[in-house]
């Protein structure tokens, strides 16, 4: 039965694909974990005279979730973001967004933010590498990005890997 | 209501497609007439009932129906009539509700133009038929119906997404799909033929026809995608070599290798089991690329939902189909002898080097576009294929199919003499080579490449011309097939000269401005504010001219569909038969100024205008009359059983 090899390959494949629903495609790691968290010196979304620079969180364990109010999927995990503001500091970094725009969403649907930076531009954004938003990022105390979740923050996502992660950071 | 009758339609089908699917299969088996004979009404009653589905799904779009989930997710009342009913399959449950409707389209017309088949080939085909009805009816009903309702009802749907709000994107699906299941035909054929143990000349026969509507389909299908991706995109680029485009281009070129194969197992009774086996791999690979696109393994352009549930099912589908199939190729085939004997330069051999090539590129996209996916499964990385690796390894192994193809048809089948193959083409080959050497001249920048690739088409136009000096019987499946090569050719311009001598620039245009390319001005007169139905716009108007004389008026647009709040970039094209121009709208600028990016894009339509003509001489070598007449078809099944 030389032709055997023929099922066996397509077992093979199957076992491939099969494996493939298992996977995240779009779980991509970052070149920037365990570096540090680029510097940047931005502008604040409510106060446009007062800016903020990362420096300010040094000695926390803290989240910087990327935002816009273009951006339908950060509606989608906004809940999730909100809950997770009760327990972890999070700074919300608004993304070439108009402040006309992203202010009224905040009133609209709560802001869990500690508080936003504008990047009006997209330049830290860039620094970042964010290729999509909303994106989030857990930083350490010593301002060492440790995290990356690209996309829509989920209930599972938040419970079985930041609030952990965040915990031990913290402990530690 | 309405979506509760359609619920009820697709539950029936179900059980009329159980039923298709066991008593002809039992009744071909077991020699039983009164059974066999149920798989044309029965194939009959479930494509009513699935269409009966599909009109109630397409009842509550038209009607506003946000109470049914699916609606309120892909619809909404500012959207206009037209996209309400392409929203029918503009999700994932819609879409398979087309696919199913499809393979009913199919049965259908296997069950009315198949009078000259025998009764127990037709109860096979259609059982099998029905036997992926069923299962693909229950891939629906039990993980993605696309009739569950949703309460609260919204009070507006959330839009279809505004990339799929177009013209190109109404036919591209349905044509797609018409190639894909298509090719479940020729599988059914072959799955059928194994069963009966009788891999014979008439089974190709029976084949041809049936393969070369669904490759055409398919060309179509490929071609309107690749077009609404250059335009809709509004980037300029027709293929970018993404995993979904490569799903459907993989079954594309099993397709072409089978159409090939099919031919010699017709005329001269060999390559059968390798006949065989392309018309499994074919559809398998359409099933493929439906788990592709609908699992979500792999990322994307075109991001769909991810449901690992629905990924299992499909697997699972896919693994009892292709899998069945293919131990049955291994169970069988031994039996098969061989069929006729040929020299190494005869017909056979030119089209046996074709099949080579066309399965090694399939190969290779395979290779490409699941190569991610295999380095994750390993733990070894991420990583992207991108175009350089499909460019580098692609192109190689078509050029010397494209040669071929001006030999082949030339060459006479079992034998061919080389010294008369060689006066008949020499001068189509010194031809090509100086007209291939001079063309680019005329664009003024000569170029090895764009020489190659115009004396390859040259020499395919040169070629298929000459083989109707070489028979004097002209079939139309003869016009058919230089028809379809001359697309090619004509396919191959394009892509060469586009690929050659393209140009673009990205400027900053403020009212009034005008910047320079390729011979032609663009100024930007003004931008204004346009409001659609579902979207407000903003509008530029550029005046194009050259030389001081006129050209065209362009206006791309910058829309904001409101209900998404997506921004897409409609860009505006002047086309012509040698040249687009390619203008789009990109961002606004401090200053009053707007990003626009212009575009010189010669000979771009002779790639879809080669797919087009493809499609033709398909179609033209489909409709011959030997494979419509039910006579001699019969006499040809008496003379062989």
């Amino acid at each position: 039965m030389k032709k055997l090899w023929l099922p066996l390959g397509f077992i093979v494949l199957l076992g491939l694909l099969g494996v493939g629903l298992k996977l995240n495609p779009r779980e991509v790691p970052s070149p920037l974990i365990g570096k540090s968290a680029p510097p940047f010196e931005l502008p604040r979304l409510d106060e446009p005279a007062k800016t903020f620079t990362q420096k300010e969180m040094l000695g926390k364990v803290w989240v910087l979730n990327v935002w816009a109010s273009w951006c339908p999927p950060c509606l989608v995990e906004h809940p999730v973001v909100t809950e997770l503001a009760k327990t972890i500091p999070v700074v919300g970094l608004n993304y070439k967004d108009a402040r006309d725009d992203a202010l009224p969403w905040l009133a609209r649907n709560g802001n869990p933010y500690q508080l936003s930076v504008y990047d009006a531009a997209g330049r830290i954004a860039i620094d970042y590498g964010v290729y999509g938003v909303p994106e989030t990022y857990v930083i350490d105390r010593k301002g060492v990005i440790r995290y990356k979740h690209i996309g829509p923050l989920t209930p599972e996502v938040a419970q079985n890997k930041l609030v952990p992660l965040v915990k031990e950071l913290s402990g530690g | 209501m309405i979506p509760e009758l359609g619920q009820v339609a697709l539950s029936l089908a179900l059980a009329v497609a159980v039923v298709q699917a066991f008593f002809p299969l039992a009744g071909a088996h077991g020699g039983n007439l009164a059974w066999m004979s149920l798989a044309r009404p029965a194939a009959q009653a479930q494509a009513l009932l699935v269409a009966f589905a599909f009109g109630c799904l397409t009842w509550s779009f038209v009607t506003n129906d946000f109470s049914v989930s699916y609606v309120a997710m892909h619809s909404n009342s500012a959207l206009p009539l037209h996209y309400r009913v392409a929203g029918v399959w503009g999700g994932h449950e819609g879409s398979f509700l087309l696919w199913c409707l499809i393979l009913c389209v199919w049965m259908v017309a296997v069950s009315l133009f198949s009078a000259h088949l025998p009764e127990e080939m037709v109860a096979r085909v259609l059982g099998i038929m029905g036997l992926l009805a069923a299962g693909f009816i229950a891939f629906m009903l039990f993980t993605s119906n696309p009739f569950d309702r949703l309460f609260p009802a919204p009070p507006d749907g959330r839009d279809l997404n505004p990339l799929l709000q177009d013209p190109g994107m109404v036919l591209h699906p349905p044509m797609l799909y018409m190639g894909y299941v298509g090719f479940s035909v020729a599988f059914c054929f072959a799955v059928a033929a194994l069963l009966s143990g009788r891999l014979d000349a008439a089974w190709a026969r029976w084949s041809r026809p049936w393969t070369t509507v669904a490759w055409c389909f398919l060309t179509l299908g490929i071609a309107l995608g690749s077009a609404w991706a250059y335009y809709e995109l509004g980037w300029g680029g027709w293929w970018f070599w993404d995993p979904v485009e490569n799903a459907s281009f993989m079954p594309w070129i099993v397709g072409t290798a089978l159409i090939h194969s099919l031919a010699v197992t017709e005329k001269r009774g060999a390559f059968r089991s390798w006949t065989v086996l392309l018309a499994i791999v074919a559809f398998a690979l359409s099933l493929l690329g439906t788990f592709l696109v609908r699992s979500g393994v792999l990322t994307s352009v075109h991001a769909f939902a991810v449901d690992p549930k629905r990924g299992i099912f499909i697997l699972g589908l896919f693994a009892v189909f292709i899998g069945g199939a293919l131990l049955l190729y291994v169970w069988r085939t031994s039996r098969i002898g061989l069929g006729g004997s040929f020299e190494p330069v005869s017909r056979e051999s030119f089209l046996l080097a074709n099949n080579v090539l066309l399965a090694a590129a399939a190969g290779t996209v395979f290779l490409g576009t699941l190569y991610p996916l295999a380095i994750d499964a390993f733990g070894a990385g991420k990583i992207s294929v991108g175009p350089p690796y499909f460019e580098a390894v692609f192109a190689p192994l078509m050029a010397p199919a494209l040669f071929l193809m001006g030999v082949g048809p030339l060459a006479r089948w079992k034998r061919s003499s080389v010294p008369e193959l060689a006066v008949l083409l020499r001068w189509a080959l010194a031809v090509s080579l100086v007209l291939g050497f001079l063309l680019p001249l005329l664009f003024g920048d000569w170029s090895a490449l764009v020489g190659f690739g115009l004396a390859l088409a040259i020499w395919i136009v040169i070629t298929a011309l000459l083989s109707f000096k070489r028979t004097l019987a002209h079939s139309r499946s003869h016009y058919g097939m230089a028809l379809a090569h001359i697309g090619v050719a004509v396919f191959v311009v394009g892509v060469t000269v586009v690929k050659g001598y393209e140009s673009q620039e990205d400027v900053r245009l403020k009212p009034g401005d005008s910047a320079a390319l390729a011979g032609y001005a663009f100024r930007l007169d003004e931008v204004s504010t346009v409001r659609g139905p579902n979207y407000v716009s903003a509008r530029g108007h550029v005046s194009v001219t050259r030389d001081g004389k006129p050209v065209t008026t362009l206006y791309p647009e910058r829309r904001i569909y409101t209900v998404q709040e997506q921004v897409m970039t409609e860009a505006a094209i002047d086309p012509g038969l040698t040249r687009d121009l390619y203008v789009s709208l990109g961002d606004p600028l401090p200053g009053g100024a707007w990003l626009i990016r212009v575009q010189h894009k010669p000979f771009i339509d002779w790639i879809w205008g080669g797919c087009l003509i493809m499609a033709l001489g398909g179609l033209l070598a489909a409709s011959d009359r030997r494979y419509r007449f039910a006579q001699k078809a019969k006499r040809v099944v008496e003379a062989t059983a």
